[in-house]
């Protein structure tokens, strides 16, 4: 029932640095089907971001290195496409929402030709056309008084009505996919909340595929159906919302959501975090990236990379627990514990 | 707007006076007068040439005097030059340089910003670094150099242009070229750096990820953020190169204003000296209040403002 829109198969980004290469992203493959939205989540320097702009190819060649995989975007390899015909993908076919609206929009241009720029470069329409186009898509991200606004300069907005312009922008040309890189990353909470909002209205509207990239999993529980965990480079863990949270295979993804605050704790309770820090990817570990922080990591998680293994139809996780020969390691209590939690919580509508 | 140019024209007035009672005082400061020569005056006609000029009254009369006239605009005639009046010196002079500084200024700013911006475009490739070669040319080669290079290779060797004159035109075209040339290199960095600034900023990752294409960005996004240092340049370069450049006039005898700032000098021409130092502080003064102006039209979060209230 689900039509694929975008397929990204074994794709491997590298930086050449003064100190060497640093392989970014590490044989990253998923999918994402139409009018769905799939979160990427993982710590910073997981590889998120760059997995994002490469399927822009955003990254400046050098230092950014494409070595090998493909980018399938409706069946097109875009890795093989000329500038040219980038050209005409990018903000027409896939558009993407920037994290922080103070720099992203430029300074010294009217919003309105900021935003009409797009559909007269790909749609070809004249400019009242656009105008009139655009005057319609302030009123859909929720800007109040459009004609006035369309004049005005960014400097005149605050932080999410700019924010709100940048998804009006990324709207312009109808994509069918849309790339929100940490859209509310640099908004406060109340604004967090508006622009999530909006940009689930459009998405019910639009019928839009989005690629929702945070590291914040209250967001992720909020907004996605899908979620890639990512960890130094490679997606560990992959499924669906409830996969994720209500039976998580990987130690990292269990890292992740144990380290969750809770507003539900007693004072006592620390704030829980994941020991250690995120291997040096000039050098990735030849095992399980993950295995020097995992406490229940195996002899043959520092000695071998685990493949996908198969949870259910829906859900992938990358790690050697789930061999038939391993040895059978129970969920932790406290992620148990959380489970009941959000099970609870989710009576009540929403995990935020 | 109006209340911030008023205010602005107050602030001239006071910079003006600053300027007008440091190069009365430094003037005197410095020996000799305008009257000395290598024949000694007889002293009888030495007191009477110092009571015609006003120079026999004390310190402060004469500053009083000065300043009066100065607020006038009459500095009154040139000590060395009898019957010359200053103010007809430079009324002369004036026009010439100023449409050799003009040329200068259209040539430096156009090729400029043109060379900068192409080699932000073409960064770290070989346009960048040719463009880079002939700006650092351009700054490293004094001026005096590139006028007897373009007048001998130019005018002699291949007779396009004359080599020296003014008398319409085409003299023209040499020494504006001489003298555009170290500001033309100068502009044409300031834009490179400020250039590939903007292209890594957000905006124009943004404008990307819009899929515009990277000509229209650097020229319909990126440049007008990058001029803003280019236009702080401008002020000082027009103050100077407009009121003339006393070695490219001597190479390629113009008669224009830049000889008048040295011969003063030398001569203790007070009343010459201060006519010319005030032109040149109005000049400067005006040129930095019209790019103060030209901010606010290039950068929309610049606002001018009268007052400090009304934020």
């Amino acid at each position: 029932m689900k039509k694929s829109i975008l397929e990204v198969n074994d794709l491997k980004v590298n930086f050449s640095t003064y100190a060497g290469k640093v392989q970014a992203v590490r044989n990253v493959s998923f999918e994402v089907f139409s009018g769905e939205t799939l979160a990427i989540v993982g710590e910073s320097g997981s590889g998120k971001s760059v997995t994002s702009q490469a399927i822009m190819q955003l990254l400046p060649v050098p230092p950014a290195i494409y070595e090998g995989g493909e980018i399938l975007f409706e069946g097109r390899d875009l890795l093989k496409l000329s500038d040219r015909q980038m050209e005409k993908v990018r903000g027409n076919e896939i558009s993407m929402i920037f994290q922080d609206p103070m720099t992203s929009l430029n300074p010294t241009m009217k919003i309105g030709k900021q935003i009409t720029e797009v559909m007269i470069k790909h749609h070809k329409i004249s400019r009242s056309e656009a105008d009139k186009r655009a005057l319609e898509l302030m009123e859909l991200v929720g800007i109040p008084m459009p004609e006035k606004r369309l004049k005005q300069y960014p400097h005149e907005f605050s932080g999410g009505m700019r924010q709100r312009v940048v998804i009006a922008i990324a709207l312009a040309a109808n994509p069918k996919l849309l790339i929100a890189d940490e859209p509310t990353t640099a908004l406060d909470v109340t604004i967090q909340a508006q622009i999530l909002e909006v940009m689930k209205e459009i998405q019910k509207e639009m019928e839009t595929a989005v690629i929702f990239i945070t590291h914040d999993l209250g967001v992720v529980a909020n907004v996605a159906d899908r979620v890639a965990v990512m960890y130094a480079g490679e997606i560990v863990e992959i499924g669906t919302v409830e996969d994720i949270f209500y039976n998580p295979q990987h130690p990292y993804t269990w890292g992740l959501l144990g380290s969750m605050p809770d507003l539900t704790a007693d004072k006592s309770q620390k704030l829980r975090t994941i020991p250690g820090s995120p291997p040096d990817l000039t050098h990735p570990p030849a095992g399980d990236a993950f295995a020097a922080r995992n406490p229940h990591a195996m002899k043959i998680d520092y000695e071998k990379n685990p493949p996908m293994f198969k949870v259910s139809e829906t859900h992938y996780a990358k790690t050697w627990r789930l061999h038939p020969d391993a040895p059978k390691t129970e969920i932790p209590e406290i992620i148990k514990e959380r489970y009941n939690q959000y099970r609870q919580t989710k009576e009540g509508d929403s995990i935020v | 707007m109006i209340s911030y140019i008023a205010k602005r024209l107050v602030y001239i007035l006071i910079a003006m006076w600053l300027i007008i009672t440091a190069t009365f005082f430094l003037m005197r400061l410095a020996p000799g007068n305008p009257f000395a020569s290598e024949r000694a005056l007889p002293p009888a006609i030495q007191e009477s040439l110092n009571a015609q000029y006003g120079l026999d009254n004390p310190w402060y009369v004469q500053y009083k005097d000065y300043l009066i006239n100065s607020a006038k605009g009459d500095f009154g005639t040139s000590m060395k030059y009898k019957y010359r009046e200053t103010n007809d010196m430079i009324a002369e002079s004036f026009p010439v340089s100023m449409t050799l500084g003009l040329e200068a200024m259209f040539i430096a700013v156009a090729f400029g910003v043109l060379i900068g911006t192409i080699a932000a475009l073409f960064h770290n490739k070989w346009p960048d670094y040719l463009m880079t070669i002939l700006a650092v040319l351009g700054i490293s080669i004094p001026s005096f150099v590139m006028a007897t290079i373009l007048q001998y290779y130019l005018a002699l060797q291949l007779n396009l242009f004359p080599i020296a004159g003014w008398k319409g035109f085409a003299y023209s075209i040499l020494p504006a070229v001489a003298l555009a040339s170290t500001p033309m290199a100068f502009i044409a960095k300031l834009t490179r750096s400020s250039m590939l600034e903007e292209t890594n900023s957000e905006y124009v990752k943004m404008a990307k990820a819009k899929g515009i294409s990277k000509p229209v960005i650097v020229f319909k996004h990126a440049l007008r953020n990058a001029l803003l240092p280019v236009v702080t340049y401008l002020a000082p370069l027009t103050a100077g190169v407009v009121t003339g450049s006393f070695v490219i006039e001597k190479i390629f005898s113009i008669p224009g204003l830049g000889k008048h700032f040295v011969t003063s000098i030398t001569n203790r021409d007070y009343t010459v000296i201060m006519g010319t130092t005030v032109f040149y502080a109005v000049i400067l003064l005006l040129a930095v209040l019209i790019v103060d102006i030209l901010y606010s039209f290039i950068d929309p979060r610049i606002q001018l403002r009268g007052g400090k209230s009304n934020d």
